[in-house]
């Protein structure tokens, strides 16, 4: 059992090595694609045992729980573990073009596979100091992703990430220090347990605000997202999309994690605190993007407002809730790191990001506009894409519990979404081009196109299938939001039969 | 002992949060610094403390003898103090990057990334 567990991990890492090793090459190039396509096997294989058992766990090194480390993977975890692979194909096929040799030749590839197994490793680990591991390994890699290069902007924006960042790691850090000294345990599934007993229950109020705090940081949430918009636009366009698609969303898997299995002691507390959280952090993200005039930094502004959606399902905690965060989760990676390589593509053929200096890209490339606006009109929420169903369950679990105001606020930041989008449509796509330029798709050599296009396609066609035939996923979401709600299942797997 | 580890820890962050209030991005990595080496005393704290009493366990006995030091947080403590100095090192790296290609350590200077709205009229 152990090995479905430690494969999406132990095969990015071994990628990476050979990867490295064939830095000088272009085959080291294939060798990341082959071992993101390995990946997705190991995690395909790793769902299908997920789906028949609920929950599968292994003690790493036979130490039982909770001495040992434990990985376990339910629904969730799962379905987190797919999704990375899927967009990690889907980048390292974009990669073969976009990365020059120069970069491979520092080691992109190499770094990109690590990052890979560190946001695996997060979605897997069933114990809390493992986890502050993962997110060490997920955070130095990315560091080296985003300054790979050297350009100043890169440099600049490199500076705010790390730092801000770091400060949140020492946050998590203090935490899992006082955490274990009221429980004495550090795996999760006994720490869901333990928490019970700890009679200082106003302390383990504070030690739930600065996880959330931490977490928060990772997740880009108001008022802690302030580097993700410093950062985002600067790298490679590769490197912007898996870390749209992926780095913040393991922040708000951990919350989901944390304040579903260990912190749901004072939810009148916690979680009302995160509905305004959600409400501000919808808001400001979707104001902030309406501020922005360039591809990729409204694009950034997004993700913050997007985030705001799963943290109101989280805030709201109730069944339907959860499955709209589960969902809103799954769907929000695949469009967002497909908008970020559209937007990719797009500065390829005019060469710049900037919404004033491109234009006319419906005219010269219709292809990329049908493209572009699969994804987009997702992101906004328009039925029947993906987008809607996932904004629908939100808004329907917040009118159940008449929650109305939150209810309005997300639909108001959905057609604020929209606004955005059609204001990159209309100055990129429709608007004739400022210097009377045709940007066809032809000036790509056709290997480049193929490279560019094809990934982008994948990420279009999932989000149509998601949106056409949401039934299985909901069901899947439905049965997922089950676990998280109700951990008996999962504490079973972990600590056997004892509790 | 966990008092006066306790007031170091206080001592710790307090000078920490000074030097990152700093303008001075190197000012604030001096910070970081601190702040997570309390933060490792933090854990270490909260393992509870005793006095000579290594945790080793008697031969023939299958466990350490009673209130016999807890290992388990001087293990945890020493992983973080590994990462925390190989990412400390990339800060430090990378400020000195920043410094040679923005030419200043002044964060509020460093707006290349997002240029201010009325730059360059």
């Amino acid at each position: 059992m152990s090995w479905v567990l430690s494969l999406p991990i132990i095969l990015p890492f071994l990628t990476a090595v050979l990867a490295f090793l064939l830095r000088e090459k272009r085959a080291g190039a294939w060798v990341s694609v082959g071992g993101c396509a390995l990946l997705l096997i190991a995690s395909a294989v790793l769902m299908a045992n997920v789906l028949e058992a609920g929950v599968v766990a292994g003690q790493m090194g036979n130490w039982p729980a909770p001495f040992g480390i434990t990985l376990v993977a339910d629904l969730l975890s799962a379905v987190m573990v797919v999704i990375t692979a899927i967009t990690g194909l889907a980048v390292s096929v974009y990669a073969l073009a976009e990365i020059n040799r120069r970069k491979e030749y520092l080691g992109y590839h190499a770094l990109f596979q690590v990052l890979l197994a560190g946001v695996c490793g997060a979605f897997l680990t069933g114990d809390l100091f493992n986890l502050y591991v993962w997110f060490e390994v997920m955070l130095i890699s990315s560091f080296g992703l985003l300054i790979l290069g050297g350009s100043k902007a890169q440099i600049d924006g490199g500076i705010k990430y790390v730092t801000l960042n770091l400060v949140s790691t020492i946050l998590f850090l203090s935490g899992i220090g006082l955490l274990y000294g009221m429980t004495g345990t550090l795996n999760l599934a006994d720490l869901s347990l333990a928490v019970e007993d700890v009679e200082n229950r106003g302390l383990l109020t504070v030690v739930a605000v600065m996880f959330m705090i931490a977490f928060g940081v990772k997740a880009a949430v108001f008022p802690l997202f302030f580097w993700l918009p410093a950062a985002y636009h600067t790298p490679s366009f590769s490197v912007s999309a898996v870390f749209a698609g992926l780095l913040t969303k393991v922040g708000v898997y951990a919350l989901i994690r944390m304040f579903t299995l260990v912190f749901d002691h004072d939810i009148a507390y916690t979680h009302t605190i995160l509905l305004w959280v959600a409400g501000f952090t919808m808001v400001t993200g979707v104001l902030g993007a309406a501020a922005q005039t360039d591809f990729r930094k409204i694009l950034s502004f997004h993700i913050v407002s997007q985030i705001g959606y799963m943290i109101l399902g989280l805030a709201l905690f109730t069944p339907l809730a959860i499955v709209g965060a589960v969902f809103y989760l799954v769907h929000h990676i695949v469009v967002k790191a497909n908008l970020f390589l559209i937007a990719g593509v797009a500065e390829k053929l005019t060469g710049s990001t900037e919404l004033k200096e491109i234009g006319g890209l419906y005219k010269s490339a219709p292809l990329l506009g049908v493209l572009f606006l699969i994804p987009a009109f997702s992101l906004a929420g328009f039925p029947p894409l993906s987008g809607f169903w996932a904004k629908y369950i939100l808004v329907k679990a917040s009118l159940d519990i008449e929650m109305w105001f939150i209810a309005g606020v997300a639909l108001a930041v959905g057609l604020l979404t929209i606004y955005s989008m059609t204001k990159i449509w209309a100055q990129a796509f429709w608007e004739p081009h400022p210097y009377d330029l045709e940007p066809k798709l032809s000036i790509l050599t056709p290997e480049q196109r193929w490279f560019y296009l094809l990934p982008i396609a994948f990420l279009a066609t999932l989000t149509i299938i998601i949106g056409f035939y949401p039934e299985p996923f909901v069901q899947f979401a439905e049965r997922s939001a089950e676990q998280l709600l109700n951990p008996a299942a999962y504490i079973e797997a972990v600590l056997g039969e004892q509790s | 002992m966990e008092t006066l580890l306790a007031l170091a820890i206080g001592v710790l962050v307090a000078a920490a949060v000074y030097l990152m209030l700093a303008r001075n991005v190197l000012r604030f990595i001096f910070g970081l610094i601190l702040i997570s080496n309390a933060a490792n005393l933090t854990i270490f704290v909260g393992g509870r403390l005793t006095q000579g009493l290594p945790p080793l366990i008697e031969e023939g006995a299958y466990a350490p003898v009673e209130g016999a030091a807890n290992a388990l947080p001087q293990a945890l403590v020493l992983t973080a103090i590994v990462i925390g100095f190989g990412l400390f090192a990339f800060a430090l790296v990378l400020v000195f990057r920043a410094f040679t290609t923005l030419g200043t350590l002044n964060s509020d200077k460093m707006r290349v990334a997002e240029p201010r709205e009325d730059a360059g009229k």
